[in-house]
């Protein structure tokens, strides 16, 4: 039983055959050659999965790929092309990273955070960062890099 | 040397940050192994301890898609690095539950999962020993009934006939005498449990076997070198023909240093030609990745009324677990150093492994310090207060200084410990009360001292090849890991000072067996010191080089020349010139046509000459197994809710002594991280057992770690530096330490806050809340 899917990644189309019980994060992974989604719990619990799924994040490893079906899909690999380079430019001027292997998680979590809200207060940033875990870094640089990202935007708007 | 420094001391953008945020970077899940790649799944035990009696595979074996199925009769070795006492499969009986028993490799992971499920195994259940006072009964059963049979390095003492894996004693001065001259003396217990270091990134490796008996590996790892030396050891293969290789690693911690779970690979030699996969999921790597020690420990402390300790008797009884081959070497480090950072004139210690049936424990940031600190400084603040002196005071009395004596009576190298001591207390205002407007918040702070020294053997080598290209650049090809700690920024910037290539012109290479030269491990804070001293030495070497070459091409005095700017110039001729591209590859062109030198290269090693691990086994004396301490002090400021017995931190302050800061931006950005992990440890991490043995917190919803919503409104790292005499510029290593105050400082400030002193970490909401509503409480003044 397998079924025919398709949806945009990264600005390009994809026509792909799933198995019903296949994940998201499996069929990014292994058969779409996506890295930068990492598997770190497969249960939703540590948000390096986290892909854009129709302009919001959700946690790939918790979604079959099916429920995909149709949907326009961004990962960090597709940020350049895209046009979102400024996110990734203030946490690598903020050594915002470690290990890195939470990098993506975050990165995606911030676009999200900065698309639907331009203008998050301390908790509210760290409201839509909660859900993304990391061991190495204590947080701090990241909140920092986000906080200025939306002190520059918020520069450019007035 | 450090004064004029062009980029050590500077901040910089770490060289590894834009692979990271732009998803380039690439770690051992994300390498292509194209459509022959084969996934492994591992059955593992459900019992902590039971015999084996039989193991069926003949069903596994015949499901389609599965390839091989192999147990401990086709890999009954014992393996380790300090004891081996491992298996990489186990034979006749398993010692804790998740134990790997059988692994089936198969097409696909869920051929793989499924065939486990049909293997049958016979086990006769054993009680199992789950506490370290059981396991030291008399009369209790022996986990490793073999223990004298295995092969184990020199300095470390199993005792055959009991559970106990190693015992390090310290016996320096007379403590009896001590404890008499004290005019007061505290004795008690503390316990700190089982956690685990939680990588983002589960274990992961993949093996392949070919055709012509070579064993390649890829793994996410601390020890490559260490790695292949042992799978060599384990397999009888010759080094040369395993290889492994290193990608980017999703956090180490400890937890990824030595081997564990890679060994099971070998497994792909059933399958030649094939690569094999075999990743931890995120249970798997609860039960089966090596957890931190559980210590229970007795500390015994004597003073004068005057504030000077006079001795110390600690006994730490390590759980192990069920595996003590990396584990001992924590139970030999801090056995070492469990006087904390303080001159002690007299000192009893002993540091004991005991076997249980809990999963295998090794190396975790910190390294055990963190442990037996919890109850040195917790001790430290309740003698202070007992004696009437405020407790900052208190240490400052008793801290380490340069050239005094510690426990096995070798000298102190150069330290800022008072320094360290002094401005974290500036930072956190200690002494300035503060008064929160919710009547149910106590605000209160805490303080912590700690000390650390690399735990390593005496001959850990490290060694670097500097490389150079047409256009100037370099390539560093080191076997040093960067796990996130900023080693290879520091690399780059030594290469960088020394050969004056700015840092954009170097790349730090990620180990290959094959190709990087040899690397101990990395661990125990000590690579920007070894790796660090390696690198110098391969730089100085391509500078000695690239002076012989243009002294002879074109006369010049070797002395008149110096590097600047990646040119080579001459102190006698202001004029003279000459880009590295020029030379470093093709070499100069003669007045004669021909050509001298040819392509640049430059190679250094270094092992600590001085370390001696050889020391008395009754009394630890006559060695010199630490080659420096890293000392340093933590502060936080809490807000306990009384009602509910929540404990924030919304103010911290740590400073530590490394010796020169490389790069001062990363050393801050460690002493937040080592923070945040502390905290984790501090406030609620705990490896939940049942009275089987097996751990019921396998996930992250069960077994919390710190979110961004822990992080302290206000974080201070501080640096202090005091050179290190033999180290790169002066550094010391820091990046495990600053976990190490955590605990007792939060500890501290519970106790200034409301009285209630805890023994036992984590400190939780339930345990603030609630003790001191027992009848018995009576709050610590
Ligand atoms: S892997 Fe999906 S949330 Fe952890
Ligand atoms: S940087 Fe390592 S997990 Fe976040």
């Amino acid at each position: 039983m397998v079924r025919e899917i398709e949806f945009t990644l990264n600005g390009y189309h994809q026509k792909i055959t799933v198995k019903p019980s296949e994940k998201l994060l499996d069929v990014l992974r292994d058969r779409l050659g996506i890295t930068s989604a990492k598997y770190g719990c497969g249960k939703g619990e540590c948000g390096a999965c986290t892909v854009n799924l129709d302009g919001k994040t959700v946690r790939s490893c918790l979604m079959y790929a099916v429920e995909a079906d149709g949907s326009v899909i961004e990962t960090l690999e597709g940020f350049q092309r895209l046009g979102k380079k400024e996110i990734q430019e203030i946490y690598q001027k903020h050594n915002a990273f470690q290990c890195g292997f939470c990098a993506p998680g975050f990165i995606m979590s911030t676009d999200e955070l900065l698309s639907q809200n331009p203008d998050p207060d301390e908790e509210e940033i760290k409201e839509a960062l909660a859900g993304n875990l990391c061991r190495c870094t204590g947080y701090k640089n990241i909140f920092s890099a986000v906080k200025e990202m939306v002190e520059k935007r918020k520069g450019r708007e007035s | 040397m450090s004064k004029n420094t062009k980029v050590v001391g500077h901040d910089a953008v770490r060289i590894d940050m834009e692979e990271k945020i732009t998803g380039a970077a690439l770690y051992t899940d994300d390498l292509p192994f194209g459509p022959n790649l084969l996934h492994m799944s591992v059955l593992a035990s459900p019992h902590a301890h039971a015999e084996i009696l039989k193991i069926d595979t003949s069903e596994a074996e015949k499901l389609p898609g599965v390839m091989a199925v192999a147990t401990g009769k086709d890999y009954p070795q014992k393996y380790g690095l300090y004891l081996q006492d491992k298996s990489i499969l186990p034979v006749d009986r398993v010692r804790y539950v998740g134990e790997q028993v059988a692994v089936v490799i198969a097409r696909t992971k869920e051929i793989a999962d499924e065939g486990c499920k049909l293997i049958k195994v016979d086990y006769k259940v054993l009680e199992p020993i789950l506490d370290v006072r059981d396991a030291m009964k008399e009369d209790a059963v022996l986990i490793h009934p073999d223990l004298g049979d295995y092969q184990v390095i020199p300095w470390i003492n199993p005792q055959p006939g009991t559970n106990i894996s190693h015992v390090r004693k310290i016996r320096k001065g007379d403590v009896e005498k001590g404890f008499e001259e004290a005019d007061f003396i505290l004795e008690d217990e503390y316990h700190v449990p089982h956690v685990v270091h939680a990588c983002i990134e589960t274990h992961i490796s993949v093996a392949r076997y070919d055709y012509t008996k070579r064993f390649t590996m890829w793994n996410s790892t601390q020890s490559p070198h260490t790695q292949r030396h042992i799978m060599a050891n384990a397999l009888g293969i010759p080094h040369k023909d395993i290889r492994i290789i290193a990608p980017y690693v999703g956090g180490g911690f400890g937890g990824k240093a030595g081997i564990s779970m890679e060994a099971l690979t070998v497994a792909c030699q059933k399958v030649p030609g094939y690569p094999v996969k075999l990743r931890w999921s995120r249970k798997e790597e609860f039960l089966n990745s090596s957890q931190r020690q559980e210590l229970r420990a007795t500390v015994k402390m004597g003073v004068k009324k005057n504030g000077k300790i006079t001795a110390l008797r600690h006994i730490m009884h390590w759980d192990v677990g069920a595996s003590a081959e990396y584990g001992n070497n924590v139970v030999n480090a801090t056995g070492f150093s469990a006087t904390g950072p303080y001159f002690v004139p007299n000192v009893s210690i002993d540091s004991v492994g005991v076997y249980t049936n809990h999963p295998p424990c090794a190396a975790y940031r910190g390294f055990g310090y963190s442990e037996f600190h919890f109850g040195i400084e917790s001790h430290m603040d309740r003698i202070a207060k007992a004696i009437g002196i405020d407790p900052v005071e208190f240490r400052r009395i008793n801290a380490i200084k340069t050239d005094d004596e510690v426990a096995y009576k070798c000298h102190m190298n150069p330290s800022g410990m008072l320094e360290c001591i002094d401005k974290v207390a500036e930072a956190i205002e200690w002494g300035k009360e503060e008064v929160s407007d919710d009547p149910d918040i106590v605000i209160a702070k805490g303080f912590a001292s700690a000390w650390k020294a690399p735990a390593m053997p005496p001959n850990a080598g490290s060694s670097v090849f500097i490389k150079f290209s047409e256009d100037g650049s370099i390539n560093v090809l080191v076997s040093g890991m960067e796990i996130g700690q900023g080693l290879h920024t520091a690399v780059a910037k030594f290469a960088s000072e020394i050969l004056t290539v700015p840092l954009d012109k170097i790349r730090v290479e990620l180990p290959d067996t094959d190709r990087n030269p040899y690397e101990w491990q990395t661990v125990a804070s000590h690579e920007t010191w070894e790796l660090g001293n390696a690198t110098i030495r391969a730089a100085r070497d391509a500078r000695d080089k690239i002076f012989d070459v243009v002294s002879r091409a074109f006369h010049l005095e070797k002395e008149s020349l110096y590097l600047e700017d990646g040119k080579v110039k001459d102190d006698l001729d202001p004029d003279f010139s000459l880009p590295f591209e020029d030379f470093v590859i093709t070499g100069i062109q003669t007045e004669f046509n021909t050509w001298v030198g040819g392509p640049i290269m430059g190679i250094g090693s270094f092992i600590p000459e001085f370390t001696n691990a050889m020391v008395d086994p009754d009394t630890g004396m006559g060695g010199h197994p630490n080659v420096h301490y890293t000392v340093g002090a933590g502060a936080v400021k809490i807000e306990l809710n009384k009602k509910t017995g929540v404990v924030r931190v919304v103010k911290m302050a740590e400073g530590f002594d490394c010796g020169k800061a490389i790069n001062p931006d990363l050393v801050k950005d460690q002493i937040v991280g080592g923070f945040i992990q502390g905290l984790g440890t501090a406030l609620y991490e705990v490896c939940i057992f049942d009275d089987k043995g097996k751990m019921l917190n396998t996930n992250f919803t069960d077994y919390k770690i710190p979110t961004i919503l822990e992080m302290p409104d206000e974080m201070i790292p501080v640096i202090v530096e005091v050179p290190q005499p033999d180290g790169p510029f002066g550094a010391r290593g820091m990046s495990e330490h600053t976990m190490i105050p955590v605990m007792p400082a939060v500890a501290n400030a519970i106790a200034n806050a409301i009285g209630l002193r805890i023994k036992d970490i984590p400190l939780t909401a339930e345990k603030v809340a609630l003790r001191p509503l027992q009848k018995d409480f009576v709050p610590e003044k």
